[in-house]
């Protein structure tokens, strides 16, 4: 008889479980250590460009949301177990990841550049970086873009985090770093990158930044609308001028 | 989930590149560890306060706090100040291979020094005395009895702190070297099959660590020949 109460409280458990809800409540999981792009600020709220963007995409859609943070090894996973029915933290578009979970339309593209010392000589061909030690994060994008196509001439540096190879650029280690530029434009703008800049042109390398829905979600083209539709409207602008001088759509 | 050997074969090469890197950082730190750790066994093992005293904080230090700590202090840490960087130390601090060295060195000789220390208090007495007996010096009886007495009781627990510095020298991956480690995680980023490059680097530490077991093996034959000879009953 005990074991059946249990089962049974468990059993309520589940049904009253932060499940999803059916109707017009969307439940939407971001990162929250992704700055400027979603990150907490000094009383824990979750604030961050994806932040301001998923709220105009609910208002945008009548919908009634909630924002919860999820740490990024498991945000896939939680979407799958309908924790959350989407996800919307900087996140690219990857093969692996479309065989799991579908997108919406980009709602900004990420763009790689080199970040160098103020002042110094510092051209983006091939030639001019003949011999340069340039740092990356290891394991991203940017590290894998630096290797494959200046590998051969340039000595790459790979790190674990992105704060390590700001902190070798600033001893003088590296002649400069190749990064995601948004995440590095914010830093630039701290006291630590106060002496470094952007140097050369971007490398546009087509990599999209997109909303997760499970797979079949009629949500992924719900999202898609709302985006143009704050594209159309300037809501989007009025977003991205808060954090950057520039359009990163 | 698949197995891939094929992704083992193309990329064997470079895990060579890396397990030769990894070599070269035990081969020298485990060289200038032990010139370290030798001298400060010595003062350790010293009834003297004051000569103990140096020794017994340099150890307690590097055996206190973790092998990662004390590289990222030598290697991020000392890069934060411009005295250092404007030294004539920098050319070499500049350089990850040489900031690990100095980091494996440190930390391999503060844990050599106490098993040394262990090693010359546990030389009998009886051959020290015999020895001064014989009119050595003070310097002669070290040389001669001591050290050479220390050297081979040391020998076995030695031979685990070698093998331990090999496993920890990994830790040189976090600053950017393409240890055996290192390459492997670089690989890996790449090919996304962590288990078999992961499996294939395990295989060549043990390789490495056979090698190394079998040298001290050998040396331990030639140190401490009297263990090994046949035992008259």
């Amino acid at each position: 008889m005990k074991k059946l109460i249990a089962t049974a409280v468990m059993l309520a458990a589940c049904a009253t479980a932060p499940f999803a809800m059916a109707g017009d409540k969307v439940r939407i999981a971001t990162e929250g250590a992704y700055a400027p792009f979603n990150m907490m600020d000094n009383q824990g709220n979750l604030i961050g460009f994806d932040v301001e963007i998923a709220e105009a995409l609910c208002a945008e859609m009548k919908a009634d949301c909630e924002i919860v943070a999820q740490d990024w090894d498991g945000i896939i996973p939680g979407l799958r177990a309908r924790k959350y029915d989407a996800i919307i933290a900087s996140m690219s578009i990857t093969d692996e990841r479309l065989r799991v979970v579908d997108f919406s339309e980009k709602y900004y593209a990420n763009v790689l550049a080199f970040v160098a010392p103020k002042g110094t000589a510092f051209e983006t061909t091939k030639a001019a970086l003949k011999g340069k030690t340039i740092g990356a994060q290891r394991a991203t994008i940017s590290g894998q873009y630096l290797e494959d196509n200046f590998g051969d001439i340039v000595n790459v540096k790979l790190y674990d985090t992105q704060d390590n190879a700001y902190l070798d650029l600033a001893s003088g280690r590296l002649d400069g770093i190749m990064s995601d530029k948004f995440p590095a434009y914010d830093w630039l703008r701290t006291a630590d990158g106060e002496g470094f800049e952007f140097k050369g042109e971007d490398f546009d390398i087509n990599d999209e930044i997109a909303i997760a829905v499970r797979k079949g979600d009629k949500l992924a083209g719900k999202f898609s609308e709302a985006i143009k539709a704050i594209r159309a409207n300037g809501k989007y602008a009025e977003i991205n001028a808060k954090y950057f001088p520039f359009d990163i759509y | 989930m698949s197995w891939e050997w094929s992704v083992i074969w193309e990329y064997f090469p470079k895990l060579l590149d890396g397990a030769w890197l990894t070599l070269e950082l035990v081969a020298i730190s485990g060289i200038l560890g032990l010139v370290i750790a030798v001298p400060m066994a010595l003062m350790r093992a010293s009834d003297n306060m004051a000569i103990k005293a140096l020794p017994y904080a340099y150890i307690f230090f590097f055996r206190g706090t973790p092998l990662l700590v004390q590289i990222f202090l030598i290697y991020y840490g000392a890069s934060q100040f411009d005295a250092v960087k404007a030294s004539a130390l920098w050319p070499i601090l500049r350089e990850p291979y040489w900031c690990a060295i100095i980091a494996f060195s440190l930390n391999t000789a503060a844990y050599g020094a106490e098993m040394i220390r262990g090693a010359i208090q546990a030389v009998p007495k009886g051959e020290i005395e015999a020895a001064m007996a014989l009119g050595m010096s003070k310097f002669q009886t070290i040389k001669r009895i001591i050290l050479r007495r220390a050297a081979g009781i040391v020998l076995p627990g030695y031979s685990n702190e070698v093998l331990l510095m090999l496993k920890s020298s990994a830790l040189a991956s976090t600053i950017t070297l393409l240890d055996l480690t290192g390459m492997a995680r670089t690989i890996i980023a790449r090919t996304y099959t962590p288990l078999e490059m992961f499996f294939a680097a395990g295989m060549v530490y043990l390789a490495m660590a056979a090698v190394l077991i079998l040298c001290f093996r050998l040396l331990e034959r030639r140190l401490n020949k009297y263990q090994f000879a046949k035992r008259p009953i």
